[in-house]
């Protein structure tokens, strides 16, 4: 059960408009690094929604999840330019070395792998991002090397 | 200060030109540089600056800038006055650029390509370009302020404010200017659709939402310019009527939405946005939304229906957005890059903006070009401009002893041309026409190590994951698609995959919901109609590209080879053996074809040949 006392406080960050849902819904999953139940629930009465709606938009955007993220979150770059110069590799490689498969978080919570489509530095491809660090000119062997994961 | 008159701006702008600029040192804060590591350059620069107490000295300037282009060699820096262009910059560099650049005016030359032409004009990847929308990289520190105003920065608007609505609006309807975030829909239509409409209020939108993988032009623009895309849109308020807009921008640019935000703070502050805008009475609000992370969102309706709190999923365009878009009511949404084009316009009239280009396209486009060229970076040139120059010059053609397969343009709802495309001019018509479309501007160039199937299978695949799952035609189509090319490149397709791919790609085309979803086919369409001799191998299991595994075997030309020992190096498995000074050869037995090899030859001696049993 997280804690949520600090929620109200981001609830009354916004106008109580059904506009604000998706707004929100980000400021709630920067908070916990996902959407706690418990907090969807007073987000629907507090923009006065149904609990269906609310359900339905974070279920629809990849930027929200209903599972806890790790504290750190490493994203493969899957854009067609890291594809092509061996991606599949690249997350292969991760995979083994932090013993998660894409779109996990470990057990100790501390990290999420996940993949991202295109971050813009083509250039460097293939590139891996670790939070909002970006890594250029990855290669399976030196993947061990970066940051953080070491 | 607060800027209360159009005079008064006039008087602001003469003031900062008559300050003396003295040297700047302008770092590359594009995405491949910042990647490149051009934040430290940038800190060590100043810190070199600062260190020799300069400040008290001379006037200087060392600042980040917008993407100066080339992220191949970054990090970049340039200086002006000069115009100096330094490559590959390290934090190492930073006290002889202090000392020698910085203090004296002198250029550093072994950071230079050419110390007799060391401009960043003189070299063939600048020469065909002509940057309109990337002006002020390189010129300015994004979201200053004053840099816009120096830089000609709203003057367009006080023009418009003398012009008036109508004069204005016909000027962008007279320019020819075509939407830049896809379809090339023509913007004059829609300005005059929207002025035509009945209700109110109406909303002015800007489309920041790049998901094309393989591209950031939009982003480059956001990070660059703030400031022209959020006068392009005062603009059109003004023009149009509407005193509310919003600029919707991809979840996954975080610094754009921090530099947007900065500087529609910064314009609320100046007097250029919010109430009463220069004195004039106009009103207008702009506020930012941060997308979800949906790819499906860079679609119109799908993209309102997000900005109103709902999923963003798609609706059938009876009626269109001009008459009843966001919240129902007349809004007009188009590519921030659009809306940049929106001042020079207004401010250069629509006869300056045909002169460039070609006609029925024209003005510029900002284009990535990435994938297998040396030069890889943010090109900006005139619409109608060769392929061939874009790849052979520009792009600096592909690497050494490799060649030119195809070039992809659009992203997943685009297509890959082969190398006739090279003598199409680069416009919306003839992009289209090939079976590909211009797209917001991604541009990836492949060569003969890249399989086509392979292409379609990571497009479909992407598909696959972005369909919001509103139509049939979509929602189940491509998930098939994607297992039949999985197959195809995993060895386990069918004689006969190839025809049925294509006539069910067609049926996609022609029955799914929105542009999105019509357009997914493209992907597989395109591949098949220029490379169907690669796809029928596939049926019979070989891949001719090296690149699907077990799908062929590496062959070393013994006459080719000079026994480098590259692609023993590379070989994960040892499956490569030979003595010093002789060919190399492949053991059978150890090796899974995983391609390291192909890639690693730099006389590219190694071939994919066919296996026995395909």
């Amino acid at each position: 059960m997280p804690d949520l006392h600090s929620l109200s406080e981001i609830l009354l960050s916004r106008p109580n408009k059904p506009v604000e849902l998706l707004a929100l819904m980000q400021l709630i999953q920067a908070k916990y690094r996902y959407l706690p139940e418990e907090a969807l629930r007073e987000l629907a009465s507090y923009l006065k929604l149904p609990l269906s709606r609310v359900f339905a938009v974070a279920g629809f955007y990849k930027a929200l999840s209903l599972t806890p993220k790790g504290e750190k979150l490493v994203k493969v770059c899957c854009g067609t330019a890291c594809h092509l110069k061996g991606a599949r590799q690249i997350q292969g490689a991760l995979e083994e070395k932090l013993k998660i498969k894409l779109g996990e978080t470990g057990a100790d919570g501390k990290l999420s792998l996940e993949s991202v489509n295109c971050v813009g530095a083509c250039a460097l491809a293939p590139v891996v991002m670790i939070d909002e660090t970006v890594f250029g000119k990855t290669t399976p062997k030196n993947i061990g090397e970066l940051p953080l994961l070491t | 200060m607060r800027l209360d008159s159009p005079a008064g701006l006039k008087d602001f702008k003469e003031s900062l030109l008559a300050a003396p600029q003295g040297q700047s040192i302008w770092v590359c804060g594009g995405p491949g540089c910042l990647a490149a590591g051009s934040q430290v350059v940038f800190e060590a620069l100043q810190y070199e600056a600062f260190k020799r107490e300069l400040g008290h000295k001379v006037a200087y300037r060392v600042e980040l800038t917008g993407c100066l282009g080339l992220c191949e060699r970054g990090p970049l820096v340039e200086c002006s006055p000069q115009g100096f262009f330094y490559e590959k910059v390290s934090s190492n560099d930073a006290p002889e650029i202090i000392d020698k650049t910085l203090m004296k005016g002198i250029l550093v030359e072994r950071l230079v390509t050419n110390p007799q032409k060391p401009n960043k004009e003189h070299l063939p990847f600048y020469e065909p370009q002509n940057r309109l929308i990337m002006r002020r990289f390189g010129q300015s520190s994004p979201g200053n302020f004053d840099d816009y105003i120096r830089t000609g920065g709203y003057e367009a608007l006080c023009l418009a404010f003398e012009l008036g609505p109508i004069k204005t609006s016909k000027r962008v309807e007279d320019s020819g200017l075509r939407g830049r975030g896809g379809g090339g829909f023509p913007t004059g239509l829609k300005w005059q659709a929207l002025r035509e409409a009945k209700g109110s209020p109406r909303y002015i939108l800007a489309n920041g939402d790049e998901g094309d993988p393989g591209a950031f032009m939009n982003r480059s623009l956001m990070e660059g310019d703030p400031f022209s895309i959020i006068e392009g849109l005062t603009i059109g308020a003004f023009a149009l009527g509407a005193s509310q807009g919003y600029i919707y921008v991809r979840h996954e640019y975080p610094l754009s939405v921090l530099r947007l935000k900065n500087a529609i703070e910064e314009a609320e502050d100046r007097g250029l946005l919010g109430k009463d805008i220069l004195g004039t009475g106009f009103d207008f609000h702009l506020l930012i939304v941060e997308g979800g992370g949906a790819f499906v969102c860079g679609e119109s309706t799908a993209l309102m229906a997000s900005i109103e709190g709902r999923e963003g999923i798609p609706r059938v365009k009876y009626v269109r957005s001009t008459e009843a878009g966001l919240w129902e009511k007349p809004t007009i949404l188009q590519n921030v890059e659009t809306w940049a084009n929106i001042p020079l316009i207004v401010l250069n009239g629509p006869d300056w903006f045909k002169s460039i280009g070609a006609p029925q396209n024209p003005g510029t486009k900002v284009f990535s070009l990435v994938g297998e060229v040396r030069n890889t970076g943010l090109v900006e040139l005139p619409l109608g401009t060769k392929v061939s120059t874009l790849v052979n010059q520009v792009g600096g053609g592909v690497h050494k002893g490799r060649k030119f397969k195809a070039i992809q343009s659009g992203g997943p709802s685009g297509g890959c041309l082969p190398e006739s495309a090279l003598s199409l001019p680069l416009d919306f018509d003839n992009l289209t026409k090939a079976g590909a479309m211009m797209g917001s501007g991604g541009l990836i160039i492949m060569d003969d190590l890249s399989c086509m199937v392979d292409v379609a299978r990571y497009f479909t695949g992407f598909l696959v994951e972005e369909s919001c799952g509103k139509c049939a035609p979509c929602r189940e189509a491509l998930p098939l698609f994607h297992k039949i090319l999985m197959d195809l490149t995993t060895g386990k397709g069918q004689k006969g995959d190839t025809d049925f791919l294509e006539s069910q790609a067609k049926t996609l085309s022609t029955t799914a919901l929105c542009g999105l979803g019509q357009s997914a086919a493209n992907p597989i369409l395109s591949t098949i109609k220029y490379f169907r001799q690669e796809y029928l191998e596939h049926e019979e299991g070989y891949c001719r590209s090296g690149r699907c595994q077990d799908m062929y075997f590496p062959k070393i030309d013994s006459e080719a080879c000079k026994a480098c020992g590259a692609c023993q190096k590379s070989c994960p498995t040892s499956a490569i053996e030979g003595k010093k000074k002789e060919p190399r050869l492949v053991l059978v037995s150890k090796c899974i074809s995983c391609g390291s090899c192909l890639k690693s030859c730099p006389f590219c001696a190694i071939s994919a040949q066919r296996r026995p049993n395909a």
